[in-house]
């Protein structure tokens, strides 16, 4: 079964965090990653840039109407996701708790429709 | 996961039982979904029963019931004993159910404190871990004094004043040994320490020939475990009786002052008890009206407004 894992954490920490951190992060990153592709979870993951990037898009009564920002004002954000394939929710959960950023932000695991 | 399971001859009915119990008490069901399932499925009891223990409508349960059992068939919750690794965590949700389950039970309804014990039980018969075997001990040491806690007319009656003669002696003992055993796994845990904590107030022979030197202690241990400021309030008052009343007033002012217990009744409540032995009767009576003012549970409430009037 396949589960998006949804990572969110908060932007507005990021300027805080001193570089070797960063580096800290990107190479734990790097090596979950690895990791889950040789166990058989990966599927496909994206990282996204800031919410000042965002632009939320509704239709109502055909018009439609663009406003800067993400879908909601929230403490943390969504910053990228992984889409994993795992035999069942204790499984995909497991692989969840390794993502780095769930040591300072949170991860949501939604299964997919299908 | 087979060296864990003690030998029984019906192997596939034992794992059975605990696969279901994992599985209502998987944490990632809404919790007292968690509760309701595990009511319903393991102890047998009819979804109205649930309702009525816990205060809400039968349809309000069973649409939390039914919202549970979509998620553990869409987002795939397996029927299964988490693996090894996962055992703590998850053990630790499926002990939190239970004891849920038990002081709900606390003071009006000794059905479900029977309920949960029984569940302690089976949980011990088949997964013998140290938490396990704690939190059967906790149940058995509070039950024990069920028959003495509160007056005919529901009044609370605290720990000092109750008849020790009427408290529940084979249970103490079951209780006690599987502290012993809880402690002899040299992994004892938070609900070890407080079944420790329990069994040395049921052993003692009256309030003042209690061991207060060696609850002081295990509170302290378990304040390392779990820091908490309600633990650090029950350590106060076990303080207050080996060095003086005096002594746990400031440590209970102190636990106040940084805000984190103003608004839980029983701070206040052992703070006006403090007071009361001091003879400081105006301090005690407002500490006593602060307390009344937060408490819900009406035995509680009798015994305050019983110490505001003998005061």
């Amino acid at each position: 079964m396949k589960y998006l894992c949804l990572v969110y954490q908060e932007e507005k920490q990021e300027v805080n965090v001193p570089p070797a951190q960063i580096e800290q992060a990107k190479r734990d990153y790097w090596a979950f990653t690895e990791d889950i592709k040789k166990s058989g979870h990966y599927i496909g993951s994206n990282g996204l840039k800031h919410t000042d990037a965002a632009t939320t898009v509704r239709v109502r009564n055909g018009k439609v109407s663009t406003t800067d920002g993400p879908f909601a004002e929230t403490k943390e954000q969504l910053g990228g996701y992984f889409l994993i394939e795992a035999k069942d929710l204790n499984d995909a959960l497991q692989v969840a708790a390794r993502i780095p950023s769930a040591k300072w932000g949170s991860v949501e695991v939604r299964p997919i429709w299908g | 996961m087979a060296e864990e399971t003690p030998d029984i001859e019906n192997y596939d009915v034992v794992d059975d039982r605990l696969r279901l119990i994992f599985t209502c008490c998987h944490p990632a069901l809404n919790p007292d979904a968690q509760v309701a399932m595990t009511l319903r499925e393991i102890c047998g009891l009819t979804t109205e029963q649930v309702a009525a223990a816990f205060l809400t409508t039968a349809p309000t349960l069973a649409q939390r019931i039914v919202r549970a059992k979509t998620k553990i068939r869409d987002a795939r919750i397996p029927y299964e004993v988490p693996e090894r690794a996962d055992l703590p965590e998850r053990l630790a949700s499926v002990l939190h159910v239970v004891y849920l389950v038990f002081n709900q039970g606390y003071f009006t309804r000794a059905d479900l404190a029977t309920e949960a014990i029984r569940l302690g039980r089976l949980l011990v018969d088949l997964l013998p871990e140290s938490e396990a075997l704690g939190l059967l001990a906790l149940m058995l040491l509070h039950d024990a004094r069920r028959a003495t806690r509160t007056t005919a007319a529901g009044v609370l009656i605290p720990l000092e004043e109750q008849d020790r003669s009427r408290w529940n002696r084979a249970q103490i003992e079951e209780g006690a040994a599987l502290v012993r055993r809880a402690f002899e796994t040299r992994r004892a845990g938070p609900y070890a320490l407080q079944a420790a904590i329990a069994a040395v107030h049921a052993e003692a022979p009256s309030s003042a020939a209690t061991d207060w030197s060696e609850i002081v202690g295990l509170y302290d241990v378990l304040l390392r475990m779990e820091p908490s400021p309600v633990i650090e309030l029950n350590r106060a008052a076990a303080v207050a009786m080996r060095d003086g009343p005096e002594h746990g007033l400031t440590l209970i002012d102190a636990i106040l002052a940084r805000g984190e217990l103003q608004e839980y009744h029983l701070a206040h409540a052992a703070r006006a008890d403090l007071f009361r032995r001091l003879g400081r009767k105006s301090e005690a009576a407002a500490a006593y009206n602060r307390a009344l003012a937060l408490a819900v549970e009406e035995p509680e409430r009798h015994l305050l407004e019983r110490r505001l009037k003998e005061l």
